[in-house]
């Protein structure tokens, strides 16, 4: 299976993840300072700034862009509950 | 000027400016959290230019009744050119689907963050969700001679909140913000009943929670001439108003100096049936203590109460709790612990869980659920020691204290690990 790498900047580590990952499912479990609220996308609580590789997610969905959108995010910042890893590398910290 | 309990008119507040809204006397559990032992009011606001008129917010929805007739006592419904939402929760929006049918010319002005909220509200009515423009700081309304200005006051106590400053009159309209459930038909700081009680507990149940935000919106309001205070609850402040900016300032500060925040703090709670998770709790402390720059404090639950607890953890940058496991559970002055942080901001903070046990050891583990469910952020995991800790395992301890420690002063060593390995 494809791997990719995320680091979580706030913690120092970095993490190998299959392909198809979401962020969320990473984050908790190391403990990075990403935290959640509705876990559905609704919510804007998981803001997270991606500072490299935002290639390396898929694209946001219509859903995702329309929160975004909503709660003013700022370029290249991402919901940590929708982000999927497709490979590659990839740095994240809270928003 | 005539009591609301004695008639059934809008009350001016201010010369072209009338409350039109509801008293509830009878309420006594608001929104499931918050006790009121003589109910509360919806306040709602007619404000008249020579362009048009403008209602701030609405009232609950079995109380539209007493909204609309005190609204038809001072305008008519296509008069309306402006409906000011300063905040969208049902106890002040319950008679906007309503209005909007009766005043469909009327444009809504509220938040960005409103907006989805309006389009939930509007959903069971299957109507087509109003003209509304999305509006911040600065943005005005002209109702001619007369202008709102909108200030953006977003998390008090919803991400949608905002106040409106009438410029000509010195009024501030501010949704939730200064407000109260005190139900008095005198209407009037001035006039009613001592409800000073009614207004810290409504502060310290409904805004504590957002206090960064609560300094930022003082910030927007202070600079402002302020004359009156229409709030969307309680008596209208139009004594003094001013004291109230002040004590919401007051109440959103830390009263005395923390010393201890020259240092990274870390409190550790615990409670132990026979002294072995206590033992885990002083080893945890003396290893966190072994990282410069941070201070820890030890507390065992059974010597305090939630409220005093809960003002040490707003103000700690990590917390560890240590339990036993009873009956397959973390013990119930834990759980009291835990359900009494809503009432403050600890999102992000550092959180972990220890304990011994005797048979499951499921404590430890319920535990950092309920922590990443308030927001904490839990980097190591916990540990669980069967009964008795040994040597080696108070080692683990105070290693767990050390690596809370290295996190919360940020002297982590930059790891690399496998997805697999993560529990």
């Amino acid at each position: 299976m494809a791997k990719a790498k995320v680091t979580f900047e706030d913690i120092g580590v970095t993490v190998t993840v299959p392909a198809g990952t979401r962020l969320i499912e990473v984050s908790e479990k190391v403990g990075a300072g990403i935290v959640y609220g509705c876990r559905e996308g609704e919510c804007c609580t998981c803001l997270t700034k991606i500072i490299s590789g935002g290639e390396n997610l898929a694209p946001p969905s219509i859903l995702e862009d329309q929160v975004l959108k909503d709660n003013m995010a700022p370029r290249a910042h991402r919901l940590a509950c929708q982000a999927q890893i497709i490979g590659g590398e990839i740095v994240v910290k809270p928003a | 000027m005539t009591a609301a309990a004695v008639t059934d008119l809008a009350v001016e507040i201010a010369p072209g400016v009338h409350w039109v809204g509801a008293l509830d006397p009878h309420l006594r559990t608001f929104d499931i959290i918050l006790k009121t032992a003589n109910g509360t009011s919806y306040n709602a606001y007619v404000v008249r230019g020579e362009n048009g008129v403008a209602i701030i917010d609405t009232v609950k929805e079995n109380f539209a009744d007493d909204f609309f007739r005190r609204l038809e006592s001072v305008a008519r419904y296509e008069e309306i050119t402006t409906i000011v939402l300063n905040h969208l929760e049902p106890d002040h929006s319950g008679a906007l689907p309503e209005l909007l049918k009766r005043a469909p010319q009327a444009k809504v002005y509220l938040s960005s963050r409103a907006q989805m909220m309006l389009k939930a509200l509007l959903k069971p009515t299957g109507e087509k969700p109003p003209e509304y423009i999305p509006v911040t700081t600065d943005d005005t309304v002209d109702l001619g001679g007369r202008t709102l200005r909108f200030l953006h006051t977003p998390y008090l106590h919803w991400p949608d909140t905002q106040c409106t400053y009438l410029e000509e009159d010195g009024l501030l309209f501010t949704g939730d913000i200064f407000g109260c459930h005190f139900c008095d038909n005198r209407l009037f700081n001035d006039r009613v009943g001592d409800f000073r009680f009614s207004f810290e507990y409504y502060y310290a149940h409904i805004m504590r929670p957002f206090r960064e935000y609560v300094l930022d919106a003082m910030a927007l309001i202070e600079p402002l001439e302020l004359k009156l205070i229409a709030p969307a609850h309680g008596p209208i402040l139009r004594h003094m108003p001013r004291d109230y900016v002040h004590r919401y300032r007051e109440l959103a500060s830390p009263r005395l100096f923390n010393e201890a925040r020259c240092e990274k703090t870390l409190v550790v709670f615990y409670i132990s049936a026979y002294g072995n998770t206590r033992r885990m709790a002083e080893a945890l402390a003396t290893g966190a203590e072994r990282i410069e720059g941070v201070r820890v404090s030890l507390y065992d639950l059974e010597g305090g109460e939630s409220g005093i607890f809960t003002d040490l953890i707003e103000e700690a940058d990590g917390i560890a709790i240590g339990s036993p496991t009873i009956n397959g559970d973390a013990v119930r002055p834990i759980w009291d612990l835990l359900s009494s942080l809503t009432t403050v901001n600890i999102k992000g903070k550092l959180g972990a869980a220890f304990g011994s046990y005797g048979w499951s050891g499921e404590a430890v583990r319920l535990i950092e659920d309920r922590l990443r469910g308030l927001k904490l952020r839990l980097p190591v995991d916990g540990l669980r020691i069967k009964l008795v800790p040994a040597a080696d395992e108070l080692e683990e301890c105070r290693n767990l204290g050390e690596h809370l420690a290295r996190h919360l002063t940020g002297r982590v060593e930059h790891r690399e690990i496998d997805m697999a390995s993560l529990v």
